[in-house]
């Protein structure tokens, strides 16, 4: 026997709660309300960005319980109960994490606007593969879409932070 | 001692804060506005009959719908035609929202503002427009043959033909020992920033000013057009441009019709309005590039050196020709590359179809004019059984001839002539980094693994730094903070660091006191805007220049009050001392405050320059004749023509004999801009340039049907490369300076991009032994061209009857 739903309206008003860089958030948003569009325009965490709202470029990945995931095809509900991380909460300007220190020292980004969705992405695989090669270097960021740099700088970045990881005693952030 | 900043490879100062998610791109602003939609065309061509929007106006949140008809005055009227050129013969542009008729799927049609994005798009979905069905026109061979045409007053569908012939070509021709024709195709491509478009704009009822940011590649241009549109003075309207993510060219085009109608609708509802482009709508309404159709006929002598070569293009401008035909203008001047034939004669029409416009895409109008040149000289290489390499450098313009002036007009109205450039030395170096000399060997070798490779070369000379002119606007405050204003827009390429690398030597200050502020019309309202590769050259020497005026006022200030000569004394590391006399000295921002006599003390420094401070000669007035208070300078850098950096790349192609598939195993370039500011900034711009033009050339094509529809307008259908698809690029520079400015710059931002499809076309055609006429090339058109090389219907390259290995 199959179970009955009945789908929410579009604009019906759902509760959210979900841990962002460590702060807990409550609100009550649209059932349709995206992911990236609560980040973004509700807690006004900008530098989440959306550049197709299909999830092909990749520009939106935030990490949802640490692993890697397009803000622009979750729901902000969907998020109820997770853990988020998004490029703020991967270090400041005064402390720079390890991914964005070597983008900064190999000049991994030129407009900036991908950027936050390969920080993300680059963080969740280094937990995974602290050592990488330059050739899984390449693979790990090749589904994020950059227009500016040609990927060169950022394949550089990626072996960059994994240096200053291992320099760190491999302590993450 | 101070650190040379300029030439050094520093780390950009934009970075910490992009990287840390502290950017502000146009979608980050605006929280509280309201948001707006469109309706747009989904017909290719059509007559609007009827509009209804009845069922529209109950959708909650919704503030507000208009159509052509509510657009009273100047915003309702056609937008402008920015650059009329006098072979533009039958111009067309557009409505901000259409009028009577589309032209292309994705026009404007219906402007609706609500509460949120969301609300807005409810509504438009909404709306119900009829239309009456017009003929379509579609692609070049449509277009040409003028069966069905886009715009009744463009007859031929033509809305320009120009031609432009230097020497006897049909003389030069009919007396050539050898001749030799090609049919070239390059398809639509287009610049495809990570960030769309966008407009925000908020009306300040109390002072009458519109305030609007725009992801524009010219804020001074959207202001003046919107200032114009709306009927408004200048002085009423600031355009501030906010961190932009990617433009390559789309984003100089402008006013887009929804940077008229977003300030038009803050205005009339007293409300901040905004729009966000989203995917979609960049695809079908933003702006595409590349496509045109070439004949090539080409005269040349037994060690084939050109003697005639005659050119006929044919252009698809799409739709609209807001841009005028800056594109095929650079495609007919640009051709020639770093070559000298001995005439030249060049034709072309831009022809209408029922697409999204066409305006300038990174390279503009280069790829195409390279692919075509460098396609002839492989096919004279072949002809003649001569290596690729050596019939280019017969037919270089040697540096002994600098500057060079072909004799042509340019895409600014004034000579195409070449300021510098070494390029036989430029291929030395490239032939030596790819190996070129060793290649047939490895392809040999390769060819009896059962591998197929290929080895392919493309040069090309970029006119950059085209004006009329940019300005520098330097303000060094009491402590010492230098302030500086550039008008031209940033949207990526390090102006921050850049430019302030060249305040800090000309100055001699340290550059974390130097502040760089570009885009921004309340600071600097005199500029043009960043395309063409010009800012380094243009706004790069007007900061030099302004930098080298408040270093001049700073000494003149500093003479006075150590009683020196001003010949005597240096900066350093901001401080200003006596030469040899290092304990005569004081902080520039002392000549600061003593370039600006107060009556009110505000804080410490101030202090010394009130009226009881002493400090002053009782003598003579605070401020003397022809003087102004403040240390400032400002300054504006013109030319009387562009510079002409140039390049060359080398590829290594290996093709799959049974899938086909095109894989690039080196790819190197040369590369020549002169001096360079940030090297590290330089390479980045070519890594990027060559990634676009590797999507130019094997993935990126927008797929038309025959109704007008673009099938592909998603990043799931339209193949941007990723990292697994770029290689990695080996560069090298060599730096001939300009000689027509102070720093001796050529511009970069281009040049990465323009000889790609020409580059790996060339090394295809090396790999398979058939020629290779139109590009981007995927490996199911590889596959079939083998196919009709199998069937005997493309012959094999002549070097197959010389060398039957």
């Amino acid at each position: 026997m199959s179970t009955q739903f009945t789908l929410p309206d579009a604009e019906e008003m759902l509760p959210v709660q979900v841990q962002i860089n460590g702060v807990r958030h409550g609100a009550s948003v649209p059932a349709r309300r995206l992911l990236s569009d609560f980040l973004r325009h509700d807690l006004r965490l900008t530098g989440t960005h959306v550049g197709c709202e299909h999830g092909v470029c990749g520009a939106c990945t935030i990490l949802l319980d640490g692993e890697p995931v397009r803000s622009c095809l979750m729901f902000a509900v969907q998020a109820t109960g997770h853990e988020i991380t998004t490029v703020e909460g991967c270090g400041t300007i005064e402390a720079m994490g390890p991914v964005q220190q070597a983008f900064a020292e190999c000049h991994g980004l030129q407009c900036g606007f991908c950027t936050p969705g390969f920080i993300t992405t680059i963080t969740a695989f280094l937990r995974e593969n602290p050592a990488p090669r330059a050739p899984e270097a390449r693979e790990a960021i090749s589904g994020n879409l950059c227009r500016c740099t040609g990927y060169q700088n950022i394949v550089k970045s990626v072996l960059r932070a994994a240096e200053i990881m291992a320099e760190q005693g491999g302590q993450e952030r | 001692m101070t650190t040379k900043m300029f030439g050094a490879p520093i780390q950009r100062r934009e970075d910490p804060r992009l990287v840390t998610g502290g950017g502000h791109y146009l979608d980050d602003l605006g929280h509280t506005a309201y948001e707006a939609a469109f309706v747009r065309s989904p017909h290719a061509h059509a007559r609007i009959v009827d509009i209804d929007v009845t069922e529209a106006l109950e959708t909650p949140g919704l503030i507000g719908i208009w159509t052509h008809e509510d657009l009273a005055g100047p915003v309702g009227q056609n937008l402008p035609l920015l650059i009329p050129h006098p072979a533009l013969t039958a111009p067309r542009t557009g409505y901000a929202l259409a009028k009577d008729e589309v032209n292309h799927v994705g026009e404007a049609i219906v402007l609706v503002v609500a509460r949120d994005r969301y609300a807005a798009e409810d509504a438009a979905a909404k709306i119900r427009i009829d239309y009456d069905f017009l003929p379509v026109v579609v692609g070049l061979e449509s277009a040409r043959a003028a069966t069905h045409l886009v715009h009744e007053e463009a007859p031929g569908n033509v809305s320009a033909h120009l031609r432009q012939e230097v020497g006897d070509v049909t003389a030069a021709l009919a007396g050539a020992p050898h001749r030799l024709t090609f049919d070239l195709s390059i398809e639509r491509s287009a610049c495809m920033p990570m960030e769309g478009k966008g407009v925000y704009a908020s009306w300040d009822r109390d002072a009458e000013h519109l305030t609007l940011w725009s992801s524009t590649q010219t804020s001074t241009g959207v202001r003046a057009a919107v200032a114009a549109r709306l009927g408004l003075p200048l002085a009423k309207v600031d355009c501030i441009t906010p961190d932009v993510g990617g433009g390559f060219g789309v984003k100089i085009m402008h006013p887009w019709p929804e940077e008229v109608l977003i300030p038009w609708a803050a205005r009339l509802l007293e409300h901040p309005v905004k729009w966000t482009e989203d995917r979609r709508e960049h695809f079908v309404s933003s702006a595409h590039e590349r496509g045109q159709l070439q004949q090539v006929e080409v005269g040349f002598d037994d060690e084939g050196r050109i003697l005639a070569l005659d050119v006929k293009f044919w252009h698809d401008n799409g739709a609209y020709t807001p841009y005028g035909i800056i594109v095929p203008i650079i495609t007919a001047t640009q051709l020639l590359g770093p070559y000298k034939p001995g005439s030249y004669r060049v034709e072309f029409w831009s022809m209408f179809t029922n697409t999204v416009l066409v305006t300038p895409y990174r390279g503009a109008g280069r790829p195409q004019g390279c692919f075509a040149m460098e396609r002839t000289m492989d096919g004279i290489a072949d002809y003649l059984g001569v290596d690729r390499a050596e019939i280019r450098s017969r037919n270089f313009i040697l540096p002994e001839e600098m500057p060079y002036d072909h004799g042509l007009m340019f895409q600014d109205g004034r000579p195409l002539k070449y300021d510098s450039g070494d390029f036989p030395a430029s291929l030395a170096k490239l032939k030596e980094l790819i190996g070129w000399d060793e290649f047939t060997a490895y392809r040999e070798q390769a060819r009896a693994e059962g591998r197929k490779v290929g080895l392919g070369i493309g040069c090309y000379v970029e006119g950059t730094g085209v004006g009329p002119y940019e300005g520098a606007h330097i303000v060094i405050e009491t402590s010492g903070r230098v302030n500086v204003a550039t008008g031209l827009t940033t949207q990526g390429q390090g102006h921050q660091t850049a430019f302030a690398q060249i305040v800090a030597d000309e100055l001699g200050v340290p550059i974390e006191t130097v502040h760089v502020t570009t885009g921004d019309t309340r600071r600097m309202p005199y500029a043009v805007g960043t395309f063409a590769s010009r800012a380094a050259v243009m706004s790069g020497n007007a900061i030099a220049l302004a930098a080298r005026a408040a270093k001049a006022k700073a000494l003149k200030i500093a003479a006075d009050a150590l009683e020196v000569s001003e010949d005597d004394l240096q900066i350093e590391d901001g401080i200003i001392s006596v030469k040899g006399m290092a304990e005569a000295s004081m902080p520039i921002g002392t000549t600061a405050v003593l370039s600006n006599p107060l009556r009110y003390a505000f804080d410490e420094a101030a202090k010394a320059a009130t009226q009881f401070a002493g400090t002053f000669d009782a003598d003579k007035p605070p401020i003397g004749d022809d003087e102004e208070p403040g240390l400032e300078g400002k300054d504006f850098y013109s030319c009387t023509q562009a510079t002409f950096a140039n390049g060359m790349h080398a590829a290594i192609v290996e093709t799959d004999p049974v899938t086909a598939e095109i894989t690039i195993l080196r790819y190197c370039v040369i590369h020549d801009c002169g001096t360079m500011i940030n090297p590290m900034i330089v390479e980045g711009q070519v890594h990027g340039g060559v990634a676009q033009g590797v999507g130019g050339a094997l993935y990126e094509r927008m797929v038309y049907d025959e109704y007008g529809q673009l099938l592909n307008a998603s990043f799931m259908d339209f193949l941007m490369p990723y990292a697994s698809e770029v290689p990695h690029v080996e560069a090298d520079h060599l730096e001939t300076p300009s000689p027509l400015n102070p720093l001796g710059i050529k511009g970069a931002g281009e040049a990465g991009c323009i000889p790609v499809s020409a580059v790996i076309a060339s090394a295809i055609e090396d790999a398979e032994g058939f020629p290779i006429t139109a590009m981007p090339i995927s490996p199911v058109d590889l596959w079939e061209l083998r196919q009709q090389h199998e069937r005997g219907e493309l012959p094999a390259l002549r070097r197959a009857h010389r060398d039957p290995a």
